[in-house]
């Protein structure tokens, strides 16, 4: 298949006097294939935006290569403008101009043709609000208004920032129709969410990042199945017993996520080593079952991002990857 | 082309373009109008009016000078040594007629070729705050609310964005510029017809109108270009506004304050409105008085230092150059968060 976009041994780093340096993207490597939803993911801070910013020219790397629909950026990151677009965290806009007056003033700027306009408007189901002052939008009708104009250029490539961000529940299942429909379109989608269950059910692959590095990438089915295998769930005779239950099992080396009435186990090779290790603290399982892991749960797993109780994570608090040995040998983000 | 045109529109759909440009007509169309009002005409019957004026103070002056040098005689038989009254009574005369010119009692009137040129200051210094305020906000309010990001997805051509944004602030400015200083032209022409006189109005009289004009006009796009790089720098209109003021507060009045107290020589040399008046008015001629007045001998003959719209120029340009290719080497160099 061919790529829209391939990025390898992407590095930012930001120096601060007081902070000292801080990588945001470290060695980062990342391929969508063209006519693809992919779903970008990662924690707060782990470098999602740093990327798509990069992507988009408004960060000068430190080092690493990208390419957007075949043409090395930002050197040549012009002649491929007029075929990405994109929204970038909350897009933010007049609040005095209408939406029409809005995407008149881009379609202006880029040449699009101005019947595009109402394509878009309607598109984006704000064809009879089109004529009013953007700030008596809710965030959700902004929300619509940024998808509007990234779709305004008709792009081959469309980069969406949590496009989801404020929509009502109606809204959310048109901008997953939307998405579909421009990918049977050819148009290739890359959307960063942390709306995980909507990533598994409209992405065709993902890449993750944690701390600025490519932590899982692939087709969401070989992603799910990769992280799959070993988690198991375990609830006991008494719920009071999970504590004990948890510590018992961290203590052993198991990874374990605490959920209000039982525990999952990632890293289970047998089952029986549960059961024995358990029994022989006294505490008795009642159900050991093998679980399938959906997208979150693999998420939190890879990013090292779940909730432990009683503790407060902090923003940088997440899975930093190896350095060696998973990443690409000087290939273009595969 | 097509980028130009969208800012140009995008300029004239802004709140703030309009009702700064609104306001600053208001004020202009204000000071006419009390032009208007405050000034008549000068004919036959006011001249009229002001003989019998003037006659009439004349006469009311002999007779308090007359009751003055009767009360001083009465005094003076009274044995009075007082130094009320002088001791020779008739030192105390009346003035003469001449004293009392009819011009002094004509009510004020508008002379064209006089009073027009001290306007084109209020004119070019009203364009001038507009022409920052709308500048300043065009660039800032874009940074601020991430429509600069919006624009350089469309275009990733960072300097060209900037600059053609300029050429489109410059653009809209200089025909906002034009069209009032026309009107400000015809209703002043207007004033001194119906309100004064416009005797007097040589080729080189207007010629060196127009260039007062000209000059104006350039302030006003000096400054929007400075107001649009400063705000472009600190990525906020607030930058230039603050700065602005930070200017006037810091560098004008302190420096003014500090300058006096070292007694320094033509301490307005480092003022800047110094240089702003000697652009729009062609010269100032600055005086130093302090040699004057330690001089007990003769009359006082103060230094000065005549700074020309030449010298302005320089200051101008060297501003311009700085402020906007700060603003373009920053644009190019930071990232853009």
């Amino acid at each position: 298949m061919t790529a829209v976009l391939e990025i390898a041994g992407l590095q930012k780093s930001y120096r601060s006097r007081r902070r000292g340096t801080r990588n945001a993207l470290d060695g980062f490597d990342m391929r969508v294939e063209a006519g693809q939803v992919h779903g970008f993911l990662g924690p707060n801070g782990s470098g999602k935006t740093t990327t798509l910013r990069t992507l988009l020219g408004l960060i000068r790397p430190d080092g690493g290569r990208m390419r957007l629909l075949g043409h090395e950026v930002p050197a040549e990151l012009s002649a491929v403008a007029g075929q990405v677009g994109a929204i970038v965290e909350s897009p933010q806009f007049f609040p005095h101009f209408t939406a029409r007056d809005t995407l008149s003033l881009l379609a202006g700027a880029g040449q699009v043709r101005s019947t595009r306009i109402d394509e878009v408007l309607e598109l984006v189901g704000l064809r009879d609000r089109s004529r009013e002052r953007v700030k008596t939008y809710s965030l959700g009708m902004k929300q619509r208004l940024a998808v509007a104009s990234a779709l305004l250029k008709e792009p081959r490539l469309l980069i969406l920032d949590e496009p989801a961000n404020g929509l009502d529940p109606g809204g959310i299942r048109e901008m997953r129709a939307l998405m579909r429909n421009l990918a049977e379109a050819d148009t290739t989608v890359l959307l960063s969410s942390h709306i995980l269950a909507e990533i598994q059910l409209i992405c065709d692959s993902v890449t993750i990042i944690s701390m600025g590095r490519r932590v899982a990438f692939g087709p969401v089915e070989k992603v799910l199945a990769a992280h799959s295998a070993g988690t198991v769930r375990v609830r006991l005779e008494a719920v009071a017993d999970l504590p004990d239950a948890s510590e018992a099992l961290t203590r052993a080396g198991f990874r374990v996520t605490r959920e209000p009435d039982h525990l999952l186990l990632a890293g289970v090779e047998e089952s029986a080593m549960v059961t024995r290790l358990l029994a022989g603290q006294g505490l008795y399982v009642s159900e050991l079952t093998w679980v399938d892991a959906d997208l979150e749960s693999v998420f939190l797993e890879l990013t090292a991002t779940a909730p432990a109780p009683g503790q407060s994570r902090q923003v940088d608090q997440s899975a930093r990857p190896a350095t060696v040995g998973q990443r690409s040998a000087g290939g273009w983000g595969a | 082309m097509s980028l130009y045109r969208a800012e140009l529109r995008r300029l004239v759909l802004r709140r703030l373009t309009r009702w700064a440009t609104v306001l600053g007509l208001a004020v202009l169309a204000t000071v006419a109008v009390g032009v208007f009002l405050s000034n008549q005409k000068i004919d036959d019957a006011a001249w009229a009016k002001a003989e019998v004026a003037a006659e009439q103070y004349w006469q009311q002056q002999v007779r308090q000078t007359e009751e003055i040098r009767a009360g001083c005689e009465q005094a003076a038989a009274q044995g009075d040594q007082s130094d009320r009254f002088p001791a020779d009574c008739s030192q105390i005369s009346s003035p003469p007629r001449d004293a009392f010119p009819a011009e002094q009692y004509l009510p004020t009137t508008f002379d064209f070729r006089a009073s027009f040129g001290q306007t084109l200051t209020a004119l070019a210094a009203i364009l001038a705050l507009v022409g920052f305020v709308v500048g300043s906000s065009f660039v800032g309010a874009e940074w601020n609310t991430g429509g600069m990001m919006t624009m350089l997805l469309w275009r990733p051509k960072r300097v060209t964005v900037l600059l053609t944004k300029l050429a489109a602030l410059l653009t809209g400015l200089l025909a906002l510029a034009v069209t009032t200083t026309v009107l400000w032209f015809g209703s002043f022409w207007l004033i001194a017809t119906t309100r004064g006189s416009t005797e007097g109005m040589t080729a080189g009289a207007w010629q060196s109108f127009a260039l007062t004009g000209l000059r104006g006009g350039v302030l006003a796009l000096v400054a929007a270009a400075l107001g649009f790089g400063l705000a472009s720098l600190g990525r906020h209109t607030a930058m230039a506004l603050g700065g602005a003021v930070g200017v006037v507060v810091v560098g004008q009045f302190g420096l003014g304050v500090l300058l006096s107290l070292t007694e320094a020589k033509f301490i307005e040399a480092w003022l800047l409105p110094t240089y702003v008046q000697a652009w729009v008015e062609k010269e100032v001629v600055l005086r130093d008085w302090q040699l004057c007045q330690s001089n007990p001998f003769g009359p006082c003959e103060p230094e000065t230092l005549t700074l020309t719209w030449q010298h302005s120029s320089g200051l101008l340009v060297a501003g311009l150059v700085l402020v906007l290719g700060g603003a373009c080497w920053a644009i190019r160099r930071r990232d853009i968060s």
